[in-house]
C-alpha cells in the first residue's frame, strides 16, 4: 500500500489548474481521492505528477435556482450533496454509496471524472437529464450526462479539461423519483442499479426517464425503457413490459458475482421496482 | 469484591488502551536503525523459477540488501501435526521455505526479499527485480487434482494426495447403511475462507552481534511453539537463543499460530545486514495470498436412518484442499479435528470418515476458527436436515431423537471416533442437549412459524427457519491423546502459570497463552482474585513473551480458560497452601487449623487471629522469620494437563427471508442459544458468541475465496471478498443453559468458536427451508443471491 513516486503540486485557483493540466496532461487530477488514492496506492495506477484540485474554493458549493434547476461545483462532497439535495431519492440512493467515511471526503466531480461503471451518481445524472461542465485552458463546453458517460471509466473529459460544474434542468411538474440498487456484496457498488423518474398527465405517463449502472460499460439511459413507458396507464403489465427492455442493446457485464443472466435479469427486476418506485411518488 | 470475581460482567480492561488508540501493536514499535523489508511474490500459481536478477534493485536507493531463496541456508518450514493414525506419517511433506528456490506452487509464495532503509524504498525496489519464470498448467480444486492427468504439484506426491485417512467403523457403517430403512447421499462444499483481522501480520527480528542472540518482535498466537520451531526445526539455532515476542494483537481467528516464512526472512536478514532490526508488515492484499486460508472441503455425505429418522449409520468422504505447500498443522485440521467431531450430540452407533489431503495451487491452509469443528459440524447438520426432508418430519423432531440422552456422558462414540491410535481416549465430557434446543424455539416462536411463513409469502417473500444443534470440542487437549506419537501433532498441549506475589501483595501472573482480542487480562485476573481473595485491579496478566513467561502451547482451540486458566487455578492453590503453612507460623497455629476466607487466613475458632493475603506476602517475601525449609516468597509454577477435552453445545436459529425475484437473502433473526458450562465472564462470553456468529454468518451467506483455473485469486481483496457487516445483521437473541463441565474445577467449556461452528448450517438450513417449495434440498454456499436465484430459476425450467 505505498504508491510509487510522484510529484505534487496544488493549484490555488482554477485557471492555475487548467494550466498546469494543459502543461502535463498526463498528470492525475486529485479530488477527494478515495478512487484514485487506493489505485496508486496498490500501484494498479501509476503516475509522475498529481495535481491536487481538491482545495479550490470555485468548485464548491450547491446552487438552486427559481425555476427548480439546480447546480453544484465539482467538488461537493457526496455528504454536503446529501446534506443539501431536495431530491429523496437522491439522498436515499446516495446513502447506499460507500461509506460514512468515504461520502465526507469523495466529490461529485471526481466521481463523474472517474467513471466507474458501477458507480451510483452517473446513473442518477443521466435520468435528471444532467449536464456536465468541462473547462480546458481554451474553452469551456457542457456535455449531457448521457454523453458524457462512454465505457468503463472513459468519459467525454478531454486530457486538458476539469469538471467544473454539474447542472440539472426543473423536474416535471409531479414527478416521482427513485433510485434502487442490488449491491455487490463485498464492494457495495452497484451490481444491477436503476434510477427511475416519471410524471403523470392525466392519468398517462407523460415523463419517463430511466438508467441503469453496473450493468454495462458505463452508465446508460434505458431509452426503450422509456418508450414502453411514455403514454401508457403505468399499470403493472405496462411497467413489467417496459422493464424488459433494460438491457436491449446492450452488452451486460459478467464476473464472480453476478454474471451476464443473473444481471440481465435484475436489471429487468430492479428496473421493475425503481419504476413502481417512482411512479408511487409521482403525484 | 464478589462483584469482581469469577461470574461478573467486567468490563475489559484492554479495552481502554485498544478503543483509545494506545494498544502496542506490531507496527508500533521503533528501533533506533530499523530497516523494512518487502518481498516479491510470486504472481503465478504454478511455475519454475529459471533465474532472478536482483541487480538492479540492489542499486536503487536506499536499499540495504536483497535476497533471494538459493542464499538462504536453512530448513524449510516445519509442518507439526501429520494426519497420523491410518494415514502414518507422511513422507510427502512439502513446506515452503523462507524464499522459493525452484519454483512456486501458488500466487503470493515469495521469492525474493528487499531490505531498504524506508518501507518506500523496499517497495521501489521490488519492482526491479526481475524473475525469468516458466509458466505450468495449475490446478485449484482438491477433487479435481486426485484425478488422473491433473497438473503434478510435487513429485513426492502422486495425484496430489497427501494423505488418506481414515477414522470410524467401516464394516459397520457399510452393513448399517446396507440395512438402513432409507439412505440418502448429498455432496457439500464447505468453501475456502480468507482470514481477515483488522491488524495485518508482521515481524520485526533483530540479531543482536553483542550477545550473538536473536529476538523477533511477531504477531503470533504461540510465540514459544515459534520459538522452537524456529530453532530447533528452521535455523538450528539454540532455544535459549531466540526470543519471541508477541505485543498487542488485532486477530487472529487460528491465522497466527503458525511459522511463516517472514519469521526466517527478517531473522536472516538482520543478521545478515550486522544487526539492525528487519520490520517486515505485510499489506492487506498480501495477506490474502501469504497468510492460512480456512476450510475448503468438497464432501460426499451417505447418511442412513430408520424411518422414524433415528439415524444408524453416517458416511463421509473428504477431499481437503491443503494449498500448495503445507503449512504448520494443516493436515491435522481436516482429520483429528474434523473427522472425529462426525458424530456430534447423536447417538450415531455407525461412522466412517475419509479424509484425502490435497496439494492445489492455492495458498495453504490451516486452522481458521473453528478449524475441523464447523465442516463437521456443517455436514452433521445439513444431514439432520436432509433426514427430515427425505422422512417427511420435522428437523427438530429428527434431532430430539437422535440426541445423546443426558444420562450418557461420559460418552465414548462406539465407532472409535475418539480412540487415537495409541489407544489414548477422550469422551465427551457432559450435556443436556434439548432444553438448549426447546429454549431456543420457544424464542424463535417456533409453533407459529407456519403463519410467519403466511405472512411472509403475502409480501412476496419466502420465509425460511433452520437449526442447527452443535456440539464443539474445546479445550485442546489431553497431550497424551492429541500428541500420540503417530497420531497428532508431535507435541503436549499443557498449559503453565506462573504467579508472582510481590511484598505489597500485588500479584503477576504470567502464562503461555496469548490473547489476540480475548481479553484474557481481564478473565484471568477475575480467575486469580476469586482463587486469592483479591480485588482484580491488584493482579496483572503477562503473557507474549519468550523471556519470562513459562513455555505454553498459545491460544487457539477455544482451550484458554479450561486450560490456561485451570493451569492458573493450580498455581494460586500451591500458593493458598504456603500462604496458609505461613499464616500458622505467624499466628502460631497448626497448618491444619488455618481456615482460608478469600484474603483472611485465621486460625479454626479464632476469627479474630489471622492474616491477610497482604500481610503474609510481606512477612514471608522479607523472610525474617522462616519455619524450618520454607523459601521466602508465595511464587509460583504450575503446568496443567487437562484430563479431556470440553464439550459445549447449543441450538442456534436462523430465520430468512428470500425474494423470489431476485434470490437476495435477508436474515431477519438470528437465536442463540450456547451452553460453555459456567461463564466467567459472562460480558466476554457474549462478545465471543456476537463475534463468532458474525463469521459463521458470513460463510453461509457471503464469504468464500474464488479462484481461477489458473490459480489466480479473483476475490482477491475486499472489493471481491465479501465480509459480512454489522448493517447486514440482525440483532442477536442469545440466552444460555448452564452445564458445568466436569472435567475442570473452574466448570468452563470455552467459548471462541462456538458462534461460528452452530452458525453457519443454521442459516443454510434455513435458505433450504424457504425453498422447499421448489423442491430444493441443498444448495452450496456462499448463498449469494445469484446462487439462489440461479437455483430457483433451475427449477422453474426457466433457464438453460
Amino acid at each position: 500500500m505505498i504508491p510509487a513516486a510522484f510529484s505534487y503540486q496544488r493549484p490555488a485557483t482554477v485557471d492555475e489548474a487548467l494550466r498546469a493540466i494543459a502543461a502535463d496532461p498526463d498528470a492525475k487530477v486529485l479530488a477527494g481521492g478515495h478512487s484514485l488514492l487506493p489505485l496508486l496506492k496498490l500501484r494498479l495506477a501509476r503516475t509522475d505528477a498529481l495535481i491536487d484540485i481538491g482545495r479550490l474554493p470555485e468548485l464548491k458549493g450547491l446552487r438552486y435556482a427559481a425555476d427548480g434547476s439546480a447546480s453544484m461545483g465539482a467538488l461537493t462532497t457526496y455528504a454536503e450533496l446529501i446534506e443539501a439535495t431536495k431530491l429523496d431519492f437522491v439522498r436515499e440512493g446516495l446513502l447506499q454509496a460507500a461509506d460514512v467515511q468515504v461520502r465526507n471526503r469523495a466529490t461529485v466531480g471526481g466521481a463523474v471524472a472517474h467513471a466507474d461503471p458501477a458507480s451510483d451518481l452517473p446513473a442518477m445524472l443521466i435520468a435528471l437529464d444532467a449536464s456536465i461542465v468541462l473547462r480546458s485552458a481554451i474553452e469551456e463546453r457542457v456535455v449531457a450526462a448521457t454523453d458524457f458517460f462512454q465505457g468503463p471509466f472513459e468519459t467525454a473529459l478531454r486530457p486538458d479539461e476539469l469538471v467544473i460544474e454539474i447542472r440539472r434542468p426543473a423536474l416535471p411538474e409531479g414527478a416521482g423519483g427513485a433510485y434502487m440498487k442490488l449491491a455487490q456484496p463485498a464492494s457495495g457498488y452497484a451490481m444491477v442499479g436503476v434510477c427511475a423518474i416519471v410524471a403523470r398527465v392525466a392519468g398517462r405517463i407523460e415523463h419517463a426517464r430511466v438508467a441503469l449502472t453496473g450493468v454495462s460499460g458505463a452508465a446508460y439511459r434505458a431509452t426503450a425503457v422509456e418508450e414502453g413507458l411514455r403514454g401508457s396507464d403505468g399499470s403493472a403489465e405496462a411497467i413489467a413490459g417496459a422493464a424488459a427492455e433494460a438491457t436491449v442493446n446492450r452488452s451486460v457485464n459478467s464476473d464472480i458475482h453476478a454474471d451476464r443472466e443473473y444481471r440481465t435479469a435484475m436489471a429487468e427486476v430492479y428496473t421493475r421496482r425503481a419504476i413502481e418506485a417512482a411512479l408511487a411518488r409521482a403525484t | 469484591m464478589a462483584s469482581q470475581t469469577i461470574g461478573a460482567p467486567l468490563k475489559r480492561r484492554e479495552d481502554q488502551r485498544f478503543i483509545t488508540g494506545k494498544g502496542r501493536y506490531l507496527d508500533d514499535i521503533k528501533m533506533s536503525g530499523m530497516t523494512y523489508m518487502a518481498i516479491l511474490r510470486s504472481p503465478y500459481a504454478h511455475a519454475k523459477i529459471r533465474s532472478i536478477d536482483t541487480s538492479a534493485a540492489a542499486a536503487m536507493p536506499g536499499v540495504v540488501a536483497v535476497f533471494t531463496g538459493s542464499q538462504i541456508p536453512y530448513n524449510p518450514l516445519p509442518m507439526a501435526w501429520p494426519a497420523g493414525g491410518s494415514a502414518g506419517l507422511q513422507n510427502n511433506v512439502n513446506t515452503p521455505r523462507a524464499l522459493a528456490t525452484e519454483d512456486v506452487k501458488w500466487t503470493g509464495e515469495g521469492v525474493a526479499a528487499v531490505v531498504a532503509e524506508t518501507p518506500e524504498q523496499a517497495q521501489d525496489a521490488l519492482d526491479h527485480i526481475h524473475v525469468d519464470w516458466q509458466p505450468l498448467p495449475a490446478v485449484v480444486d482438491a477433487e479435481a487434482a486426485t484425478k488422473e492427468g491433473a497438473p503434478q504439484l510435487h513429485e513426492n506426491a502422486p495425484n496430489n494426495v497427501v494423505f488418506d485417512w481414515t477414522v470410524g467403523d467401516l464394516e459397520g457403517t457399510d452393513a448399517a447403511l446396507a440395512d438402513a430403512e432409507t439412505v440418502i447421499r448429498q455432496r457439500l462444499v464447505n468453501q475456502r475462507l480468507i482470514p481477515n483481522s483488522i491488524e495485518t501480520r508482521g515481524d520485526v527480528g533483530w540479531y543482536n552481534p553483542g550477545t550473538d542472540e536473536y529476538t523477533i518482535w511477531m504477531s503470533s498466537q504461540t510465540p514459544h511453539i515459534q520459538r522452537l520451531l524456529i530453532a530447533a526445526f528452521v535455523m538450528g539455532i539454540p532455544e535459549h537463543k531466540i526470543r519471541c515476542i508477541s505485543p498487542d494483537i488485532g486477530g487472529a481467528f487460528g491465522s497466527r499460530i503458525y511459522c511463516y516464512a517472514d519469521f526466517i526472512l527478517v531473522l536472516h536478514a538482520s543478521k545478515a545486514i550486522g544487526g539492525r532490526p528487519v520490520k517486515w508488515v505485510e499489506s492487506r492484499r498480501e495477506g490474502y495470498h501469504s497468510t492460512v486460508h480456512g476450510r475448503d472441503h468438497i464432501s460426499y455425505l451417505e447418511v442412513g436412518a430408520t424411518k422414524d429418522g433415528v439415524v444408524t449409520g453416517l458416511k463421509v468422504k473428504t477431499y481437503a484442499n491443503l494449498g500448495g505447500r503445507l503449512s504448520t498443522i494443516g493436515p491435522g485440521i481436516p482429520t483429528t479435528l474434523y473427522g472425529r467431531l462426525l458424530s456430534g450430540p447423536y447417538t450415531i452407533p455407525n461412522v466412517h470418515v475419509e479424509v484425502i489431503g490435497v496439494y492445489t495451487n492455492t495458498t495453504f491452509v490451516d486452522a481458521y476458527r473453528g478449524a475441523g469443528r464447523p465442516e463437521a459440524t456443517y455436514v452433521l447438520e445439513r444431514a439432520m436436515d436432509l433426514v427430515a426432508d427425505e422422512l417427511g418430519i420435522d428437523p427438530v423432531e429428527v434431532r430430539r431423537r437422535n440426541f445423546l440422552p443426558p444420562d450418557s456422558f461420559p460418552y465414548t462414540n462406539p465407532s472409535g471416533l475418539f480412540t487415537a491410535s495409541g489407544g489414548a481416549e477422550v469422551a465427551i465430557d457432559s450435556g443436556d442437549y434439548e432444553p438448549a434446543m426447546d429454549k431456543a424455539l420457544a424464542i424463535a416462536g417456533y409453533k407459529d412459524i407456519a403463519a410467519r411463513k403466511a405472512e411472509a409469502s403475502k409480501r412476496g417473500k419466502l420465509l425460511g427457519v433452520g437449526l442447527s444443534t452443535y456440539l464443539e470440542m474445546c479445550g485442546v487437549a489431553p497431550s497424551k491423546w492429541i500428541g500420540a506419537v503417530g497420531d497428532g501433532w508431535g507435541a503436549a498441549m499443557w498449559e503453565s502459570a506462573n504467579i508472582r506475589v510481590h511484598l505489597t501483595g500485588k500479584v503477576v501472573l504470567t502464562i503461555g497463552t496469548q490473547p489476540q482480542g480475548q481479553g484474557h487480562e481481564t478473565t484471568y485476573s477475575q480467575i486469580l482474585a476469586s482463587e486469592l481473595g483479591l480485588d482484580v485491579e491488584d493482579v496483572i496478566v503477562q503473557h507474549s513473551d519468550t523471556q519470562g513467561t513459562p513455555f505454553g502451547y498459545g491460544t487457539y482451540g477455544s482451550r484458554s480458560a479450561s486450560v490456561g486458566g485451570m493451569a492458573a487455578v493450580k498455581a494460586a492453590e500451591k500458593i493458598r497452601a504456603k500462604a496458609a503453612a505461613y499464616a500458622a507460623h505467624m499466628l502460631e497455629a497448626s497448618p491444619d487449623d488455618i481456615e482460608v476466607d478469600g484474603a483472611n487466613y485465621s486460625v479454626k475458632g479464632s476469627p479474630d487471629k489471622v492474616k491477610t493475603f497482604q500481610e503474609i506476602s510481606f512477612a514471608i517475601g522479607l523472610g525474617f522469620s522462616l519455619p524450618d525449609g520454607m523459601e521466602p516468597y508465595l511464587d509460583e509454577t504450575a503446568y496443567y494437563d487437562t484430563p479431556n477435552c470440553t464439550w459445549p453445545f447449543g441450538t442456534h436459529i436462523a430465520i430468512v427471508e428470500v425474494d423470489e425475484a431476485t434470490g437476495e437473502v435477508d436474515l431477519v433473526r438470528f437465536i442463540a442459544v450456547d451452553d460453555c458450562g459456567n461463564k466467567i465472564n459472562p460480558m466476554i462470553v457474549e462478545g465471543q458468541i456476537h463475534g463468532g456468529l458474525a463469521q459463521g454468518i458470513g460463510q453461509a451467506l457471503w464469504e468464500g475465496a474464488v479462484y481461477d483455473d489458473q490459480g489466480q485469486l479473483l476475490s482477491g481483496s475486499m472489493l471481491d471478498y465479501a465480509l459480512p457487516k454489522a448493517s447486514r445483521l440482525p440483532t442477536f437473541e442469545l440466552d444460555e443453559t448452564v452445564t458445568p463441565s466436569p472435567v475442570n474445577s473452574l466448570g468452563v467449556k470455552g467459548i471462541g468458536e462456538a458462534g461460528t461452528i452452530g452458525s453457519t448450517p443454521a442459516v443454510v438450513n434455513a435458505v433450504v427451508d424457504a425453498l422447499s417449495g421448489y423442491g430444493i434440498r441443498h444448495l452450496d454456499m456462499p448463498l449469494t443471491s445469484q446462487r439462489v436465484w440461479r437455483a430457483m430459476q433451475s427449477v422453474k425450467g426457466g433457464l438453460a
